[in-house]
């Protein structure tokens, strides 16, 4: 579980995000929901300890972020592709820590498989389509065996069909036990997949609900 | 006409003090980038990498040395080793070594600084990401070279041309004695003077072919580099 202490996040005198104080339960899928510059990204950052708030404390399950980052992994919305094979940048993770190099093609194996990628493992990455490049994304973030992964708006840029396997893929994380923090700003994505939403509306939480209260007839009918 | 053909016949014959020069020549050079390499890669890497003060500094520094004169260097290297100099216990002078450090002092600042451009649009690309998954200092840096590789060989290639192709820092520091310290561009230099243009045909020949060479393999290693870019 996440939760947020009087967290404030600001550039200059500027107030981009909150005052936030929230509790994010953690399993399952939980989108943070909200346009473009509502402060979803920062969020996430937040999460993962890649920046620090102005004030107040962000902490998982009572740990600050940056000792239990290792716990995490997280994905880009401009993923980094890395100028070696499929196989190599799923593996990169790895490298940060002490595993041995066998180990290390055991779980590269089977991240790429769960990915649809094994056939392509020895390819440049750039050689992959934009859809296998964030499914070999989410591998590379799920390499670690993360308990939670934080997804910043993984098909913003895919087609429908990419963007339907790229959910199998976060649904089946969520299902084997690791918690999904899923920002997007696409309504019905967050309704396809979300068990608890945070909507962000100009750096401040609009609501925060179970998906199924959340997404009401009233709520989608004021969305149309 | 007949210098051109004297030229080819001492290339064809495969004349024994021609092949003796263009050994000496390769050996010096290709040993000076190998050192160059191995230390400049990881500084235009660290360049780009690492903040600590005087980095800036250093940036400038490096991008200044880059057009060194290969005289000044030779005169550097030459006041170093000579026999009042600091290292003049040695004996360093007019040997190869002495060839040797002058053009690594001459290719390090070409390789640092192009190796430096290599891996600087990467590091901005991948810095959150490295920083995300915990990739410590060393890792990163090792990552970045790695991924730079194609811009680092380019870099190593355009050090060995610059090395290949110098003539006043060998000269100064070698001596150009026959058999010993000889190589292609002191004797091109001075067998001109001399006026046995045949034998200066043709290492200009083999020279030109040279950095043809470097110039078919930089271009060889950019077009197997694009297939690991990433378009925008």
């Amino acid at each position: 579980m996440v939760s947020f202490d009087a967290v404030t996040y600001l550039i200059g005198p500027n107030l981009l995000l909150g005052p936030l104080n929230m509790a994010i339960q953690g399993t399952g899928v939980t989108t943070i929901l909200g346009a473009n510059g509502a402060g979803k990204s920062l969020l996430l950052k937040l999460c993962h300890g890649l920046i620090a708030p102005s004030t107040g404390l962000v902490l998982w399950d009572g740990i600050a972020t940056l000792p239990s980052r290792g716990q995490r992994g997280f994905m880009f919305q401009q993923t980094p592709i890395m100028r070696r094979s499929v196989a190599a940048n799923v593996e990169f993770p790895l490298l940060t820590r002490a595993i041995p190099r066998r180990e290390r093609a055991k779980l590269v194996a089977a991240a790429l498989d769960s990915a649809g990628l094994g056939d392509k493992a020895t390819l440049p990455a750039a050689a992959l389509s934009g859809g296998e490049r964030q499914r070999m994304a989410l591998a590379r973030a799920m390499v670690v065996r993360p308990q939670v992964l934080l997804l910043d708006e993984p098909s913003a840029s895919l087609d429908p069909q990419s963007t339907a396997t790229l959910e199998t893929m976060i649904r089946e994380a969520a299902q084997s036990g690791v918690g999904v923090l899923l920002a997007t700003h696409d309504w019905s994505q967050a309704q396809r997949l979300a068990g608890e939403v945070v909507l962000l509306e100009n750096g401040l939480v609009a609501a925060h609900e179970n998906a199924v209260n959340f997404f009401t007839a009233e709520r989608m009918a004021a969305r149309c | 006409m007949d210098t051109i053909s004297a030229a080819w016949q001492l290339i064809a014959t495969h004349d024994a003090a021609l092949l003796a020069i263009i050994f000496l020549s390769l050996k010096v050079s290709l040993t000076a980038v190998c050192i160059a390499a191995l230390l400049g890669a990881p500084l235009g890497a660290a360049l780009a990498v690492w903040n600590f003060p005087g980095r800036r500094l250093a940036v400038i520094v490096t991008t200044t040395f880059m057009a060194l004169p290969p005289v000044v260097v030779g005169l550097c290297v030459y006041l170093l080793l000579s026999r009042a100099g600091p290292l003049g216990d040695f004996g360093l002078l007019y040997t190869p070594f002495a060839m040797i450090i002058a053009q690594t002092l001459l290719v390090l600042p070409i390789l640092t600084a192009l190796t430096r451009e290599a891996v600087l649009p990467l590091h901005r690309e991948y810095h959150a990401m490295l920083v995300s998954m915990d990739a410590g200092r060393w890792l990163t840096l090792r990552t970045l070279l790695w991924d730079a590789r194609f811009g680092v060989i380019t870099a190593i290639l355009a050090g060995f041309g610059r090395g290949i192709a110098e003539v006043g820092a060998v000269l100064m520091v070698g001596g150009n004695i026959n058999g010993l310290t000889r190589v292609m561009t002191t004797t091109i230099a001075l067998e001109t003077s001399k006026g046995n243009l045949a034998i200066a045909l043709a290492l200009g020949i083999i020279l030109i072919g040279i950095a043809f060479i470097i110039n078919a393999l930089m271009h060889s290693v950019a077009t197997f580099g694009r297939r690991y870019q990433v378009a925008a």
